[in-house]
């Protein structure tokens, strides 16, 4: 659906993107993670066809953002970082003006009513922007993305500035909306990454760092596969019973009872250690797969990226 | 195109701005009409079109003071640059935006005509072919000014620039007569607008005019387009 190939940027010396490479399929909702400047926005203003890249493509659905930009446009829905609102129109007149510079096709009023229930703002439709809250100038940028309903939807940070409640709401709306739409959306808030997201590309410093799944970028990180437990008894005997599997490769204790094991990612060795430990009357408090929390392995590749 | 024509044209009235202009070219236009019309018994309409040429030299760069400059600021450019619309049409539309609002001010003349009517027989094709050299010479000074604002973020330098090079148009043809320098006499001849917009206001409609204030409005549209071209690969 979306292909963006050995895309580079500039800043006159700066590299601010540095051959960067992934892909979006259809239905999917991609998370664009990295810390603040690593070039998220600068990817996304590449992918809408706002900036140029000096080097590379850009493909949405099979389409050249360059070299047929109208077609490409009409495919894609963009809430940049800072909605871009004219505040001294009313809602409704605002996302009137939306519809018609984008030609959509659709019965006017009864699209533009049906976009604004979605994202909640038909209470405040004939009131002037400037006067709105930074949670509802949020949501009528959203809307202005969706109108037309095009397939591709882009939001730089939709979740910045928001109250926790709104937050939510926007995240269960970003997840209604990937059963119909592509979304690639950008954070730095982890957790919400790792709630909406089926995939992750973590970007540091204008290069990709991480390339996986969700619950994959962890073993990415590390390379093999990771537990994290935590059992009761004498350390001695928990890993006397731990290094017994075969496939382990490393044990390392934590804080109190916790304890993280590396192992062959071919293996998997958690009935192996389930056996050991009840022979040696260790009873396992936890398991979890993936010994890195997703906070874990974006401190270690973004730091990683600045040595 | 049309879209961007109609909000342009609506964020005029949804501020004060477009009163403004209209208040004040009618107060003037107003002013001049019963002064050298009403006042010295004549159905001429040519003194007032001249001491208006001031007047739209002052006019004209509020008009377009917020064109690119307010988007670019606001971050709004983001929409109409990601949306499915061309550069040309983007720039065509907010063109087309001001330009209806000067035809708006300059509507106004009609009804000079019309109260002249009453006291005489006012020369309709001079005054038509007048006002077809004011809108070309407001058209261009439009374009010259939305270029000015599509370089600049704020306002007020588009304003105080753009005052200053209309002020600087409306002074060529006497600066002309300065220099003694035939060749530069010549250009600043004929470049100046004050010598184009006098052909029509004595009712000659001379293609050279015409084909001179439509290449302005051309060549700084197509620079505005350029200056859009420009910022995306920075």
């Amino acid at each position: 659906m979306i292909e963006v190939k050995n895309v580079t940027k500039r800043y006159g010396a700066v590299k601010a993107l540095d051959d960067i490479s992934f892909t979006a399929d259809s239905g999917e909702v991609l998370g664009l993670l990295g810390p603040n400047g690593a070039g998220k926005s600068t990817t996304m203003n590449i992918m809408t066809g706002y900036l140029s890249a000096n080097e590379g493509t850009v493909l949405i659905d099979g389409v050249d953002i360059l070299e047929d930009p109208k077609e490409a446009k009409a495919k894609i829905g963009y809430l940049p970082e800072i909605p871009p609102l004219y505040p001294d129109m009313t809602v409704r007149k605002y996302l009137e003006f939306i519809f018609e510079l984008k030609k959509v096709r659709l019965p006017k009023k009864e699209h533009i009513d049906e976009v604004m229930q979605v994202v909640k703002i038909s209470d405040v439709e004939n009131r002037v922007i400037r006067n709105l809250s930074k949670g509802y100038r949020q949501r009528v940028g959203f809307a202005a993305a969706l109108l037309g309903n095009p397939p591709v939807l882009i939001l730089d940070e939709p979740t910045v500035g928001l109250d926790p409640k709104q937050i939510i709401d926007i995240r269960k709306l970003i997840k209604s909306l990937g059963k119909k739409h592509t979304i690639i959306f950008s954070s730095h808030v982890l957790s919400e990454v790792s709630a909406v997201c089926d995939r992750v590309v973590m970007i540091s410093n204008g290069k990709i760092v991480a390339d996986a799944a969700t619950d994959k970028i962890s073993e990415t990180v590390s390379g093999e596969g990771m537990l994290a437990l935590e059992v009761d008894g004498s350390a001695s005997a928990v890993r006397e019973a731990i290094g017994s599997v075969t496939g382990v490769k490393r044990v390392t204790k934590g804080a109190g009872m916790s304890y993280t094991v590396e192992y062959d990612s071919d293996v998997d060795v958690r009935r192996g250690i389930f056996n050991a430990l009840a022979k040696a009357n260790c009873p396992i408090l936890m398991m979890r797969q993936g010994g890195l929390s997703l906070e874990e392995s974006f401190l270690k590749l973004t730091e990683g990226g600045e040595d | 195109m049309t879209a961007i024509m109609k909000r342009e044209l609506g964020s005029y009235f949804n501020s004060a701005i477009g009163y403004i202009v209209l208040a004040v070219f009618y107060f003037f236009s107003g002013l001049f009409f019963y002064l050298y019309c009403l006042l010295s018994n004549t159905e001429s309409m040519n003194y007032l079109f001249l001491s208006m040429l001031m007047i739209v030299m002052l006019i004209i760069p509020v008009i377009t003071m917020r064109s690119f400059s307010e988007e670019k600021k606001q971050k709004t450019d983001q929409a109409l640059l990601t949306a499915p619309v061309s550069l040309t049409e983007i720039v065509l539309g907010k063109f087309l935006g001001a330009f209806l609002l000067f035809c708006l001010c300059n509507a106004i003349y009609l009804l000079y005509a019309i109260i002249l009517m009453f006291y005489g027989t006012p020369d309709w094709a001079v005054l038509f072919s007048t006002l077809l050299g004011m809108l070309l010479m407001g058209g261009a000074l439009i374009a010259i000014d939305m270029f000015i604002s599509a370089l600049t973020e704020s306002q007020i330098i588009a304003v105080v620039i753009s005052i200053g090079v209309g002020l600087l148009i409306y002074m060529l043809d006497s600066l002309s007569g300065i220099f003694n320098v035939e060749w530069l006499t010549n250009i600043l001849h004929s470049i100046s607008f004050d010598a184009h917009f006098t052909n029509f206001i004595n009712g000659i409609i001379n293609l050279n005019s015409v084909v001179f204030f439509l290449s302005v409005i051309g060549v700084f549209l197509f620079l505005c387009v350029r200056v859009f071209e420009k910022r995306r690969w920075s």
